[in-house]
């Protein structure tokens, strides 16, 4: 239970909280990809940081190393941060449609054009 | 030679039909593509269900690497069910968005619309037919990318921000899943399904594996529109092109719902840990809550579109209530309802696309008096909305009876009660456009609209048969679920 082998855990919880938060708190739309990535960073170091030993070595055989960090985490992730960077670029493609629909990226003035909207089709 | 092979090429064959259309450009060929590829696809499902319920479940090691270590897809008699299911649907839409397609779309991007298209359904599949943990969120995450642009393409603009909340609330859940199995990973040190289940059975510190079953039940209960989390799901229905509605409506949660069955019977079943949290208790309540609530709800709903949104979350909280029983009825009533539910909500998005196409809207209030100008789709909307409240005949109603069996075995009579009496919430949203379709004389207003086009109604009305066809005969949708459920049921050791 050494402070070393476990700070991985605090800084994965604080960035995860952190992005939750900035997703839930701003109302800009590009913002909330910004907390969104945050959010999925996070991700990332669960996976990897329980991965590396202390005093291992790339997973390559050789006679002079006996102790090796698990690859596979790494492997994992990778396809995990493909998948964020594809969310994160879809994400933003469709922000700027939003901004060329609605003429601002800010959620509380889109709702409020969508709500005319809805009233201007009632009357 | 090529048998061999099925569960492969099953995901497979859609997903090199996505880069085919893509450098093919053309709207014809992209269309026919995709729909060769979707009959493909239910031709390869139809096989691979035959062959597990000859030989029982299959395995197949991708790239020859055997399982544990490399990535496995394992057919049993559950997912093969869910792949017919979802290949079934993409082949009946796929003729359908022919005309819808280039009627709600701009002429240059319907090969993209197709290219998508035949990524989503390979991704489905895909989470379907996989048996290991780590290729179901890359699955998963290829369903959901290409379903946010297909949600976007809707014509109105409300559907950028509905496929942006999509998106949003989409990654969440990923990410939730891959929390989960992170954990799962970190105390098993596995990933295939099978070995995960017999190695949870041995880790004796169980509060990782808690923090894990909640992570993974929150992400798919994201996914599968589960009740507090299901806010995307009727404004993405609502404005997406009626093509992929339909579409979505009758594959993508259901898939979602199959993946919190898989995790709960085959890789949590062995464990004590279902027993240890009150599971199974909170997934009732939730359940319930979506029923009453949500169908109440859509009895308040203008707009066609966003009713049968809102019944289609009641709907899987029918769905997820028979998970939560956890007996064999119980389970037999789920996962037949994932078809029922799949082929009812499927036909009736695709009937109410074809109003969309000829009025121009789907709001009750500009649909008086539709039945005498589109008597064909009139009646489709209202024997598949007989199969909606689960009418004797339907196949709706196989699924409310072996729920309310499952109820009564359980001991809960109310339960009984209150499917039954939801059943007649249903009635009342089903009846409001009985009385605007029938009973209403047209107004002045009113479209003058002609019957739809033939390769609009004929899948459509497929569909709709569909839900009498297998009402009646029911070794498919009743007999092969019984073998599933028993299986899961094994698995999750009683």
């Amino acid at each position: 239970m050494s402070f070393a082998s476990h700070y991985a855990y605090g800084v994965t919880i604080f960035l995860m909280v952190a992005g939750l938060y900035i997703l839930i708190a701003s109302g800009n739309l590009v913002k909330k990809l910004i907390g969104l990535g945050i959010f999925q960073t996070s991700v990332y170091l669960l996976y990897i940081a329980p991965g590396k030993l202390i005093g291992g070595t790339a997973p390559i055989l050789a006679p002079e190393f006996t102790v090796y960090s698990n690859p596979l985490p790494h492997v994992l992730i990778l396809t995990a941060i493909v998948v964020g960077v594809a969310t994160l670029a879809l994400g933003l493609a469709i922000v700027v449609r939003i901004r060329e629909a609605y003429d601002t990226i800010e959620e509380d003035e889109i709702l409020a054009a969508d709500m005319a909207e809805d009233a201007g089709q009632r009357s | 030679m090529i048998a061999e092979h099925l569960p492969a090429l099953q995901v497979v064959v859609p997903l090199i039909c996505a880069p085919v259309i893509v450098l093919v450009r053309h709207r014809g060929a992209a269309w026919a593509v995709a729909t060769l590829a979707s009959w493909a696809a239910l031709a390869m499902a139809i096989a691979l269900a035959v062959k597990v319920s000859q030989s029982g479940t299959l395995s197949y090691a991708i790239g020859s690497w055997p399982p544990p270590w490399g990535i496995e897809y394992r057919v049993d008699a559950l997912n093969a069910f869910v792949l017919v299911l979802v290949s079934l649907i993409g082949s009946i839409v796929m003729p359908y968005a022919k005309v819808s397609v280039a009627a709600e779309l701009p002429q240059e991007q319907e090969y993209l619309f197709y290219a998508l298209y035949c990524l989503c359904l390979s991704g489905l599949l895909g989470i379907a037919i996989t048996g290991d943990l780590f290729n179901l969120f890359v699955f998963l995450e290829i369903s959901s990318l290409s379903t946010y642009v297909l949600i976007a393409l809707g014509r109105r603009r409300q559907a950028l921000t509905a496929a942006y909340q999509y998106l949003v609330m989409g990654t969440i859940g990923a990410t939730f899943y891959v929390i989960g199995i992170g954990l799962l990973y970190l105390m098993t040190g596995t990933l295939n399904m099978a070995d995960m289940a017999q190695r949870l059975a041995q880790v004796t510190e169980t509060r990782p594996l808690i923090a894990a079953l909640a992570f993974i039940t929150v992400g798919i209960g994201l996914k599968l529109a589960l009740f507090p989390l299901h806010q995307w799901l009727p404004n993405a229905y609502a404005f997406a092109p009626s093509v992929v509605t339909a579409f979505l409506a009758a594959t993508a949660t259901k898939v979602s719902v199959y993946a919190l069955i898989r995790f709960n019977f085959t890789v949590f079943g062995g464990t004590p840990l279902l027993g240890e949290v009150p599971f199974h208790e909170l997934l009732m309540v939730v359940s319930i809550a979506a029923i009453v609530t949500m169908s109440l709800v859509a009895l308040y709903q203008d707009d066609l579109k966003r009713m049968l949104a809102y019944s289609s979350v009641a709907q899987i909280g029918y769905i997820t209530l028979g998970v939560s029983l956890a007996n064999p009825s119980g389970l037999t009533a789920a996962i037949a309802h994932l078809f029922n539910h799949g082929i009812t909500k499927g036909a009736l998005f695709l009937l109410v696309g074809t109003l969309a196409l000829r009025c121009g809207d789907t709001r009750l209030s500009q649909l008086s008096g539709i039945a005498s100008r589109m008597p064909l789709t009139a009646f489709g909307v209202v024997l598949s909305g007989l199969s909606l409240i689960g009418i004797p005949g339907t196949a709706g109603f196989i699924t409310k009876w072996y729920l309310v069996r499952a109820c009564l075995e359980n001991g809960s009579w109310w339960l009984a009660a209150l499917v039954v009496a939801t059943a007649l919430i249903a009635v009342g949203y089903v009846w409001r456009f009985v009385e605007t379709a029938y009973l209403k004389a047209p107004g002045p207003q009113a479209p003058r609209a002609g019957e739809t086009p033939p390769w609009m109604l004929v899948p459509a009305w497929l569909l709709v048969a569909a839900c009498i066809y297998f009402g009646l005969e029911t070794s498919f949708n009743v007999g092969y679920v019984v073998e599933a459920a028993k299986l899961l049921l094994a698995q999750g050791g009683g």
